[in-house]
C-alpha cells in the first residue's frame, strides 16, 4: 500500500478517534466539575457574566456558562431545563407564576436625546404621539426645527415590552425610523443624530455620559431619570432585574443566586450602573 | 471527452476500489450536507407552514410575529433592492477597475492597484458594517436623517462586493487571447474600440458568472447590512428610508423567538436559500452556454 | 453627431472620455477604501499592546485583550479546517479524477455543492443551530459552530480542488498508465503533488473565508468569552467579538477598533500566503 494513502487513511481515523475522545473526556470533566448554564436577557448577562467570573474564582469546581437572547427565551429555557437559571428584566407575568424570580439589581428605562437638543421634558402624550407618529417634528414639542427621527427597539425585547406598556400601546402602533437590538446601539444611533429619540436603560446612558458622551436623559411624568431615584423607587419606568428558576433553587444553583444577591457583588452592580438590592 | 479516456488507461485492481469506495463515500457526505440543510430548514418551519397559508406570508397587513402578522414581502423588496442598488453601483465601478488594471495603468500601478483589491477582498464583512455604523450612518444622517438607511445598505454592500466582481472580471479579461486583441489593433481599433469589440464580448460570460456569484453574497449578507440599514420593516420610498432584509431579520430576532415566531424565521431562511437556488440555477446556464 | 464629425476625431474624443471615465472611478475606489484602512489603524493601533493579545477581555470586553477569543477562533478554525477538508478533497479527487463529467453521479454531487456555495451564511447559522446545537444536542459549543464552519468550507474547498486537479496535465495520467502504475499510486504520487499548491492556495481561501464569518456562529458557538476548556465549551470568535463590542457594549469602539485591526491584519497574512501558493502553481506551469 502506497505511503501517503496510509497517510490519508491515519488522517481519518485520527478525526475520528478524536471526536470520540474529546466527547469521552467531556464527559468525564462534566462527572468532575458542576456547570451552570444561565440564559436570557442581554441587559443583565454582562453583569451575570462578571457575577460568575467572581463566583467561579471563589469556588473552582463550578464553571458557569452566560448565553443571552432575551428574557423571554431565559423563560423558555428555564421552563425546558435547557438551563438551570434564567435571566428575566422585567417582572414575571401572570402566567408565568410556575417560576421563582430572584431579584439581583433595579433598573430603570427612560428616554433619550443628543446633547444639543433643546427639550428638557417631554409629556406621556407627547412621547406617544412621537412614537404614533402623530408628532413628526421637534417644534411642536418646543424643540428646533427639524425632523425627528424614533428609535424602536426589536420584536422580542423586554424593554420595548416595558416602554409600550408605559405608554399602553401596541408595537403595530409604532412608525419607528430605526430597529435597533441593544442599548448600546440604541446610545450610539442617539449620538450619531441630533435629532433622534429613544428608549434605553438608564445604566447604559449614565455608564456612556460619565465618558462625556454628548447624550441626555429626559425625566418622566416630572421625575428626573436618574440612578439614584431608581433606588428610590420614585421614578415610574424601573423594572427589577431577576434571575429565575423553575423549582425551589437548591446547592449550586441556589448558592449562586444567594451570591448574586448578596453585598459581596455590589461594586459589580454599580459597575454597571444598577442599583443593587438590599438582602443583608 | 477526455475523462472517459481516464477511465480506460489505467486497470482497476482491489486498492483503486477501496479508493474509489472512500472517495464516494466522502462526496455522498458532501451532497448529503445539502439535502440536511434543507431537510432542517423544512422541518424547522413545518409548523407554521402546515398552519398557515402561504398567502399569510405575503397578504398580512404587516410583519410583527408577536401579534400574529407574517408579512414577509416588506423585507423580500428590502433583500432585492439593496442587492441590486449595490450591483448597479458595483458593475461599473468593479469593470472600470478590472479595465484599468488589465488595458489601462502601467504595470507598476496595475500591480499595486491589483493589491490593494486583493487586500479588500480579505476584509470582512463585519468590519465595513463597522465601519459604515461609525463613519458612513452619521454622515448621511448630516445629509438626510435618519442615516440608517437603504442608501447605507447599498454603500456597504457595495464595498463588500466591488473587490470580486472586480477580480473575477480581471480573471475573464486576462484570459481573453492576446492575438484577438492584437488582431484588432493591427485592423486600427482605438483602445475603447478594442475593449468594447473584443475583449468584453469575450470575456462576457466570465464576467457575468462574477456578477451572479457577488448577488448571491448581497442577497444573504447579514452582519454587514444589519448595522448600517436601520431595520424598520417597510417598503422604503427613497434611498433615505431604512429597511430590513431577510437575512438581517434572522439574525436580530431568532436569539429572542420562540414557537411560531421561530419556525417563521426559518420560513425566512428557505425563501432566501430558493432565491439563491434560483440564481445559481441562473449561473449552471450560463456555465452550459460557455461550454456549449 | 457621429455623422457630422470625422470618425477619427470622434474616436479620440471618446477614448478620452472612457479613461477619464476609468481613472475617476479607481480614484474613488482607492481613496474610500484608503480612508476605511486609515480609519481602522487610526482607531486600533493605540489601543493594540501586547497585552492586548495576551490578556482575556475583562468588563465585557471594554478593558483587557481578546487572548480567549483567539483561542476560540483558532479551536473554531481546527475543527472547522479538520472535518472539511477529508470530505472536500475526497469529492473534489473523485469528481476531477474518476467520475466522467456528464456522470449522473457527479452531476448530483456538484449541483449540491454549487447550491451550497450560494447558501448565505445566516442560513448556515440557522441549521447549525437546529441541527448541531440542538438535534445533536452540542448546545452553543466550540464543536456545534466548527462543525457548522465545516459545512460551508466544503464547496469552496471542494471547488478550488476540483480546478486545481484539472490544471493538472493529462500527459501525467497517461505516463503513469504506460508506467504500469496503479490509478492510486499515481494520484499519490503524481497528481496531488502537482496539485498541492492550488490545494493549499484554496485551503488558505477557505480559512480566510471562516476566519472572517460571523453570522454562522452567531447561533452556533455562542457569545462566552471566556478561555475555553473544552471544545464543547461556547466560545467567541474574533469577528462576532467586533461585532459585540460595537452593537452591544457601551465604550465598546476602541477595542472593537483594536479587533478589527488584529483580524485585518491576521486575514492579510492568509491572502498574502495564498497568493505566494498561487504564483508558485505558475511559475511551475511555466517551468514545465
Amino acid at each position: 500500500m502506497p505511503k501517503n494513502l496510509q497517510l490519508l487513511l491515519a488522517y481519518w481515523f485520527f478525526i475520528i478517534i478524536g471526536i470520540a475522545c474529546t466527547s469521552s473526556l467531556q464527559a468525564q470533566t462534566k462527572a468532575a466539575t458542576q456547570r451552570l448554564v444561565l440564559t436570557g436577557s442581554s441587559t443583565i448577562a454582562p453583569l451575570v457574566g462578571e457575577i460568575a467570573r467572581r463566583f467561579e474564582s471563589l469556588y473552582p469546581g463550578v464553571r458557569i456558562d452566560v448565553q443571552t437572547g432575551g428574557s423571554a427565551r431565559g423563560i423558555h429555557d428555564v421552563r425546558k431545563g435547557i438551563a438551570a437559571i434564567g435571566m428575566v428584566s422585567r417582572a414575571l407575568k401572570a402566567d408565568e407564576a410556575d417560576l421563582h424570580a430572584f431579584v439581583i439589581a433595579q433598573d430603570g428605562v427612560s428616554i433619550i436625546v443628543h446633547a444639543d437638543n433643546p427639550v428638557r421634558t417631554l409629556s406621556r402624550e407627547q412621547i406617544a404621539g412621537i412614537y404614533t407618529g402623530r408628532i413628526t417634528r421637534w417644534n411642536v414639542v418646543g424643540g428646533a426645527d427639524a425632523r425627528i427621527t424614533v428609535v424602536n427597539k426589536a420584536e422580542g425585547r423586554s424593554t420595548l415590552e416595558l416602554f409600550l406598556d408605559y405608554l399602553q400601546l401596541k408595537n403595530s402602533e409604532i412608525k419607528p425610523h430605526i430597529i435597533i437590538g441593544d442599548n448600546a446601539q440604541g446610545i450610539k444611533t442617539v449620538l450619531g443624530n441630533p435629532h433622534a429619540i429613544g428608549y434605553v436603560s438608564i445604566g447604559a446612558v449614565e455608564f456612556e455620559a460619565q465618558r462625556g458622551a454628548p447624550i441626555r436623559l429626559l425625566s418622566l411624568d416630572g421625575v428626573e431619570a436618574s440612578v439614584e431615584n431608581v433606588r428610590q423607587d420614585i421614578f415610574p419606568l424601573s423594572r427589577s432585574l431577576n434571575l429565575v428558576t423553575s423549582n425551589e433553587p437548591h446547592g449550586w444553583v441556589q448558592q449562586f443566586i444567594e451570591f448574586a444577591r448578596s453585598s459581596q457583588v455590589h461594586d459589580l452592580v454599580r459597575a454597571q450602573y444598577f442599583v443593587p438590592v438590599n438582602t443583608d | 471527452m477526455i475523462l472517459s479516456e481516464r477511465n480506460t488507461l489505467f486497470r482497476l485492481i482491489l486498492i483503486d476500489k477501496l479508493l474509489i469506495g472512500i472517495l464516494r463515500a466522502g462526496a455522498m457526505l458532501a451532497a448529503l450536507v445539502m439535502l440536511l440543510i434543507l431537510f432542517f430548514l423544512v422541518d424547522e418551519s413545518w409548523p407554521v407552514l402546515s398552519k398557515l397559508s402561504i398567502v399569510r406570508f405575503i397578504d398580512d397587513a404587516s410583519w410583527h410575529p408577536l401579534e400574529g402578522a407574517y408579512n414577509l414581502m416588506p423585507m423580500l423588496s428590502g433583500t432585492v433592492l439593496t442587492s441590486v442598488g449595490a450591483l448597479l453601483l458595483t458593475i461599473p465601478l468593479s469593470l472600470a477597475s478590472a479595465l484599468f488594471i488589465v488595458f489601462y495603468a502601467p504595470i507598476h500601478l496595475a500591480t499595486l492597484y491589483k493589491r490593494l483589491i486583493e487586500l479588500l477582498s480579505g476584509i470582512p464583512s463585519v468590519v465595513f458594517g463597522f465601519w459604515g455604523l461609525t463613519t458612513l450612518v452619521p454622515l448621511i444622517n448630516q445629509w438626510n436623517p435618519p442615516g440608517a438607511s437603504l442608501l447605507a445598505a447599498i454603500l456597504v454592500l457595495t464595498m463588500m462586493i466591488l473587490p470580486t466582481v472586480t477580480l473575477t472580471a480581471y480573471t475573464a479579461l486576462a484570459a481573453v487571447p492576446e492575438e484577438l486583441l492584437r488582431n484588432a489593433a493591427a485592423l486600427g481599433l482605438s483602445r475603447w474600440g478594442m475593449i468594447k469589440g473584443v475583449a468584453l464580448p469575450a470575456a462576457k460570460t466570465g464576467i457575468a458568472a462574477g456578477i451572479i456569484l457577488a448577488a448571491a453574497r448581497a442577497l444573504g449578507e447579514t452582519m454587514a447590512v444589519l448595522m448600517v440599514a436601520g431595520n424598520v420593516v417597510q417598503y422604503p420610498e427613497t434611498l433615505f428610508d431604512p429597511v430590513r432584509t431577510l437575512a438581517a431579520n434572522i439574525a436580530l430576532e431568532t436569539a429572542y423567538a420562540m414557537g411560531d415566531h421561530r419556525a417563521v424565521l426559518f420560513v425566512s431562511g428557505l425563501l432566501l436559500m430558493l432565491l439563491v437556488m434560483v440564481l445559481s440555477g441562473m449561473a449552471g446556464l450560463l456555465e452550459k452556454q460557455r461550454h456549449a | 453627431m457621429r455623422e457630422t464629425m470625422p470618425i477619427h476625431t470622434w474616436q479620440v474624443l471618446r477614448d478620452r472620455i472612457v479613461q477619464f471615465l476609468i481613472y475617476a472611478s479607481v480614484l474613488l475606489i482607492s481613496a474610500v477604501f484608503i480612508w476605511i484602512l486609515a480609519d481602522l489603524v487610526r482607531g486600533g493601533f493605540a489601543h493594540l499592546s501586547w497585552e492586548f493579545l495576551t490578556e482575556s477581555p475583562r468588563d465585557a470586553g471594554r478593558a483587557g485583550g481578546i487572548a480567549s477569543i483567539l483561542v476560540s477562533t483558532l479551536l473554531i478554525l481546527l475543527v472547522a479546517v479538520l472535518t472539511a477538508v477529508p470530505i472536500a478533497w475526497t469529492t473534489a479527487i473523485l469528481l476531477a479524477e474518476f467520475v466522467a463529467v456528464d456522470s449522473a453521479f457527479g452531476k448530483a454531487v456538484r449541483f449540491s455543492l454549487h447550491v451550497l456555495a450560494g447558501v448565505p451564511s445566516i442560513v448556515f447559522g440557522l441549521f447549525g443551530n437546529a441541527f448541531f446545537s440542538v438535534y445533536l444536542g452540542l448546545g452553543f459549543s466550540i464543536l456545534s459552530g466548527g462543525l457548522t464552519l465545516a459545512c460551508m468550507l466544503l464547496p469552496i474547498l471542494a471547488s478550488t480542488a476540483e480546478a486545481g486537479l484539472r490544471t493538472v496535465p493529462n500527459a501525467y495520467r497517461m505516463s503513469a498508465s504506460a508506467l504500469g502504475l496503479t490509478r492510486t499510486a499515481a494520484l499519490v504520487h503524481l497528481i496531488l503533488p502537482a496539485a498541492a499548491p492550488v490545494l493549499a492556495a484554496g485551503l488558505l481561501l477557505g480559512i480566510g473565508r471562516a476566519l472572517a464569518e460571523t453570522a454562522a456562529l452567531l447561533f452556533t458557538s455562542g457569545y462566552v468569552d471566556r478561555m475555553p476548556d473544552s471544545l464543547l465549551d461556547s466560545g467567541r470568535a474574533l469577528a462576532l467579538h467586533i461585532f459585540d463590542l460595537s452593537m452591544n457594549v457601551p465604550g465598546g469602539d476602541m477595542p472593537a477598533y483594536a479587533s478589527a485591526l488584529v483580524l485585518v491584519s491576521l486575514l492579510l497574512c492568509i491572502n498574502i500566503l495564498a497568493m505566494k501558493f498561487a504564483h508558485g502553481l505558475q511559475r511551475r506551469k511555466i517551468m514545465t
